[in-house]
């Protein structure tokens, strides 16, 4: 094939999948915003996307916050600096680690569990029945994922910070023979309001983008099982990366004095 | 003459470069049972989600009680629902829901009915199809094919809809198992008081639950007229099908 067709069809190809991604998410927003909103739905979606999230991010943050606590430690130890340890970890948690921890693993575990549920319901013509009984799909299903997802990642990544801390502590006093009290004195004295906040507006954007990723790919599946198994698939990735991408926007964004 | 209840004029859906409607002219009169009869492929299901909004036409017409609803949304789209019940395929049933809330989901979702009410009614549904009230907490997984035939019936009655579409209704059922679900929509249409259109490619079904049958091929109604009528239609593609010959003027597409 002539070269400058097969560029030229790539083009294409992103442009088209840019622009449904784009009108999807448009039609999402009009489904949160216009009635009827299904408050039941939201919920049972916050503890399915939250509250059954728990566990993983919680053990993730833990030994996120001992390795972090680890490396500054050997790290600065090169040049004298070990005693910052407890400054860097809260930093480095609130800000970075935690809502991104946390995003990565809702991708995992959330935008592959939509994807999957979704894209079963449409290749079981289960989102044409939706229709024909007058309910909206993107009403009935993407929006209250979008919501759920919104809200509770923040407050997830609460705990998970927390919990991150706590892992750091436990290291650095049992591990590395910190005092208990001064870390923790430390830990208060130097994180800020704005650290915590950025990382959990960070957060919500990375709930969005999990909760929209598993939508549109779960809506856009085709064919049988290697269809959803396809749009599981393209859900994870593409949240992933999304989620990098956007940490870094956001962070310039948010940083930018 | 009074006004069809569903009117496609010169209906055309392609997808990429594959033709599928080309120009379908097809009038249901109120209360008749029309059924679309054709092979696999040849666009029988295009026809039905058009018709129901799911599927866009191209080109074309759809007047449902006289009404253009061809490029309708929203609010309006919304309300022309509501005169439609849905039999699918596969049963369609959510399996996240028990079977009556399945039953009762357009009464509760579209019309905004209580709960503890829409019950009552789903369960008076599921009696309609010969379920007795302890099928009503089972989750559909686990119902037989048959049951959920039954249960996607209930559901596309639960509301008294105008008009019901049939897709396949006896498809991967045992011939009793078939012969039962085809009186159950003759009794039910009746009983509703609702016009019915149906596309099947199973002619014992065909003949049982129609007034009136229509052949589809290559795009466009090839002959219509009343169901005792087609035996004698003088079509050749008509009795091919009908006899299930393999010699004929239609030929099967063997690779896709």
């Amino acid at each position: 094939m002539n070269i400058f067709a097969r560029i030229g069809r790539a083009v294409m190809t992103v442009l088209a999948h840019i622009g449904a991604l784009a009108l999807f998410t448009g039609k999402a927003l009009a489904g949160i915003v216009s009635p009827p909103i299904y408050f039941r739905l939201i919920l049972i979606q916050m503890m399915r996307i939250g509250y059954y999230s728990l566990p993983v991010v919680g053990l993730t943050a833990f030994f996120m916050g001992g390795v972090l606590a680890l490396q500054i430690y050997l790290g600065g130890n090169r040049f004298g600096a070990e005693a910052i340890v407890p400054q860097v970890v809260v930093l480095g948690i609130t800000r970075e680690l935690g809502p991104v921890i946390a995003g990565l693993m809702i991708a995992g575990r959330v935008a592959a569990a939509i994807a999957a549920e979704i894209g079963t319901m449409k290749v079981t013509e289960q989102i044409d029945a939706l229709t024909t009984l007058a309910t909206n799909p993107i009403k009935y299903l993407v929006a209250p994922r979008i919501v759920a997802a919104v809200v509770s990642m923040p407050i997830l990544t609460l705990i998970g910070d927390s919990i991150g801390v706590m892992g750091g502590y436990v290291v650095s006093v049992y591990s590395l023979d910190f005092n208990g009290s001064a870390y923790l004195k430390n830990t208060w004295d130097f994180a800020h309001n704005d650290d915590i906040t950025s990382g959990l507006i960070k957060a919500a954007v990375f709930g969005f983008i999990v909760a929209l990723m598993g939508c549109y790919n779960g809506f856009n599946s085709k064919g049988g099982a290697q269809g959803v198994g396809n749009a599981t698939t393209y859900a994870v990735v593409s949240s992933s990366i999304l989620i990098l991408a956007a940490d870094y926007v956001l962070t310039a964004l948010l940083f930018h004095k | 003459m009074t006004t069809p209840k569903i009117q496609l004029i010169g209906v055309k859906k392609r997808f990429g470069s594959k033709v599928v409607l080309d120009g379908v002219d097809l009038t249901v009169e109120p209360r008749s049972s029309l059924v679309i009869i054709g092979g696999s492929g040849t666009g029988k299901s295009v026809t039905i989600k058009s018709i129901l909004g799911i599927i866009r036409p191209d080109e074309g017409t759809i007047l449902v009680d006289g009404e253009d609803i061809t490029h309708i949304n929203g609010a309006a789209r919304d309300r022309v629902m509501k005169k439609f019940g849905m039999l699918f395929q596969g049963g369609a049933l959510f399996d996240s829901l028990p079977v009556w809330e399945n039953v009762a989901f357009g009464l509760i979702q579209g019309r905004g009915m209580a709960r503890a009410k829409a019950r009552d009614i789903a369960i008076e549904k599921l009696a309609k199809v010969g379920l007795t009230q302890d099928v009503a907490f089972l989750s559909p997984s686990e119902l037989s094919g048959g049951m959920q035939k039954r249960v996607g019936l209930a559901r596309a009655i639960a509301a008294d809809p105008e008009i019901i579409f049939f897709d396949e209704p006896t498809t991967g059922l045992d011939p009793i198992m078939a012969d039962i679900i085809n009186d159950l929509i003759v009794s039910t249409v009746k009983d509703v008081g609702a016009t019915a259109l149906s596309i099947t490619h199973d002619m014992t079904s065909a003949r049982k639950i129609s007034d009136k049958i229509a052949m589809l091929y290559g795009g466009k109604i090839i002959w219509q007229g009343p169901t005792s009528g087609i035996d004698h239609s003088g079509n050749p593609y008509v009795d091919q099908f009908i006899h299930g010959k393999a010699e004929g003027p239609i030929k099967m597409a063997v690779k896709a």
